[in-house]
């Protein structure tokens, strides 16, 4: 592994019986980068990250994540990356700080560690008068805001988004973009998925996988040189249609 | 085991937030067993019948009296005619006639044999039945009565005992039953609806890419409802022996042990169930049909195995409520000890260790 790649795949692949779902990706993520991860609905994107995250095995291929193996080491990358789901996944009928206090728990945090982390995270979000409400009363910008935050709680090295922001408003979409930001410019690696195309220009480098393979990987600027487009959606309406 | 301990803190707030599952926890148990206590009864109690004495005499008005005096029925009309019998059995109130034929002294005396016919209403088959028993064994005894004097060339005396529940009390047999339905209920259905609900949120997702083991999380999940239930049995055995003043002639203890054994066995079909089921909804009706009902129908608890059809019998077998209803039963009855239900105790162990095997084996391919 590189000194400065966090995530390495290498003809990773996954077959469900006869499909391919996932056919020989290979590329690299570096330390501090934000990684766009794109693809049509049914193209693999969720099955790849699966792999990654260590919840489901390859049938072929491998990947380092954080500097462990997918396949053998699954439950040290575990420890060292955050997740955060396209099903929104707080507890509706916890509160806000029993939210945090549980997934500060489950990541091994210590009592002392968690009070000050949900200070932290607070204050940030501006949740003062809302610590003790029970987040199913939250409107869903804020709940994603949260679930970001809480994923974010143990600092791992790497936080894989998968769709973050499917049904927000653009008002918090940016709000979430600049929380993304400011974790990356800390160091974070964030490895998103997205359907706004609007938001993969944000991103520093770009894949688009297509029926299980990634078909381009660059950065946006680069890519819409490449396929001669004035924005992002271009480009992905041309390698999405073939 | 830090970990473990908020995982399980935050399931209580789940159940104690939730007031659906707070009523089918604490409210249901309850309701349960007073209604199978006194609402649902196989004995008989002041029921109303009517008299059709054709006769009128002495003997007749003796064997009424004897009727009348017993706690069983009241005699509520004395009807003139034929015609009126169907009259009061639509009416509804009344649930038997006895119907003493003409001259009844005299043929009894003549003849040594008079009839007395008893019609009962058999909309209701059970009450008819006894019904029926009841009136045969008031004139069987007033026919011995008559004849004390006379010795017979033969005569068999039968002597009855009626052990372990002397006084028939139908609520005996309810509470071994209404316990296991309860443990099942709160074990297998909440334990599996709780699961799917994290994999309906996508939670469970969460859970199983944060360094928690997968069989943390779910011996996380079901520690609070083992706690729930065995809070429950106490509940039911408590009510049972105050309100209904049922015996536990066995050991508290080894019967606290079987319930544990059981709760047990029915949080391993609940997790069972959950590998299978993706949705609450799903969970649940696999719960109500698939443990429900053979917990009623097949325990042997309202419908008596041995007079099933020889399938059903067999199929009994497999339903685990039937062995733990034998061994409460065993346990608060009889007074028995291990020696007498090891047997049964080892095939629910079974059962147990044979259902988390196959969770486990689901669970690993669900992963894959």
């Amino acid at each position: 592994m590189k000194e400065n790649n966090v995530i390495e795949v290498k003809g990773l692949t996954k077959m469900f019986g006869d499909f391919t779902a996932v056919s020989a990706i290979t590329f690299n993520v570096k330390k501090g980068e934000i990684f766009g991860f794109l693809g049509a609905n049914g193209a693999g994107k969720t099955t790849a990250i699966k792999m990654l995250i260590g919840i489901s095995k390859p049938t072929a291929g491998e990947a380092k994540v954080a500097g462990f193996d997918v396949g053998s080491e699954a439950e040290d990358i575990k420890k060292n990356i955050g997740y955060m789901s396209q099903k929104f996944a707080l507890y509706d009928d916890l509160t806000v700080r029993e939210n945090i206090t549980f997934f500060g728990g489950i990541y091994g945090l210590s009592r002392a560690r968690i009070k000050e982390k949900t200070n932290e995270l607070i204050e940030e979000l501006g949740l003062q008068d809302f610590t003790d409400k029970l987040v199913g009363s939250l409107p869903l910008g804020w709940k994603q805001k949260i679930s970001f935050s809480v994923s974010l709680l143990h600092e791992p090295k790497i936080v894989f988004l998968d769709e973050p922001t499917g049904g927000v408003d653009p008002i918090t979409r940016r709000q979430f973009w600049e929380m993304i930001y400011k974790s990356a410019s800390k160091g974070t690696t964030i490895f998103v998925t997205t359907h706004y195309m609007d938001e993969a220009e944000y991103c520093d480098r770009v894949s688009i996988m297509v029926n299980g393979k990634i078909e381009a990987l660059d950065t946006p600027k680069k890519l819409k040189e490449l396929y001669n487009t004035e924005t992002m959606n271009d480009v992905f309406l041309k390698l999405a249609r073939g | 085991m830090k970990r473990f301990r908020g995982f399980v803190i935050k399931e209580f707030y789940h159940i104690f937030r939730d007031k659906r599952s707070l009523f089918i926890l604490f409210g249901m148990p309850i309701a349960q067993i007073l209604l199978f206590g006194f609402a649902i009864t196989n004995e008989i109690n002041n029921v109303d019948i009517a008299v059709l004495d054709h006769s009128k005499d002495a003997t007749t008005e003796e064997i009424i009296n004897k009727i009348a005096a017993s706690s069983y029925f009241s005699i509520d009309q004395f009807i003139e005619r034929e015609s009126d019998i169907e009259t009061v059995f639509k009416q509804g109130k009344i649930k038997a006639v006895i119907n003493i034929e003409k001259d009844f002294s005299q043929k009894l005396i003549k003849d040594g044999k008079a009839h007395v016919q008893i019609i009962t209403d058999a909309t209701d088959p059970n009450t008819a039945n006894t019904i029926y028993n009841y009136v045969t064994a008031i004139l069987q005894n007033y026919q011995r009565s008559k004849n004390n004097n006379i010795t017979m060339p033969y005569q068999i005396s039968p002597q009855t005992r009626m052990v372990y529940n002397p006084e028939l009390k139908s609520v005996f047999m309810f509470v071994p039953g209404v316990m296991t339905i309860i443990l099942m209920l709160v074990s297998a259905m909440m334990t599996s609806i709780s699961i799917t609900r994290e994999k309906e949120l996508g939670t469970m997702e969460i859970l199983l890419v944060s360094p928690l083991k997968p069989f943390q999380v779910i011996v996380g999940k079901v520690v609070p409802y083992i706690f729930l239930s065995v809070i429950n049995a106490i509940v039911i055995v408590v009510l049972s022996i105050f309100i209904f003043k049922m015996p536990v002639e066995g050991s508290i203890f080894l019967l606290g042990l079987e319930s544990v054994l059981f709760i047990i066995t029915a949080l391993a079909l609940g997790i069972l169930i959950s590998t299978i089921a993706t949705t609450q909804q799903t969970a649940m009706m696999i719960s109500l049909m698939g443990l429900m009902l053979p917990v009623i129908l097949l325990s042997g608890f309202i419908f008596p195995i041995a007079s099933m059809p020889l399938i059903l019998q067999v199929i009994s077998n497999l339903v685990p409520a039937k062995w733990f209803i034998i061994i409460i039963k065993g346990i608060m009855l009889k007074g028995v000890g291990l020696q007498f239900i090891w047997k049964e105790t080892l095939i629910l162990l079974g059962m147990t260790v044979f259902f988390i095997g196959l969770s486990v084996k689901k669970y690993k391919i669900r992963l894959e």
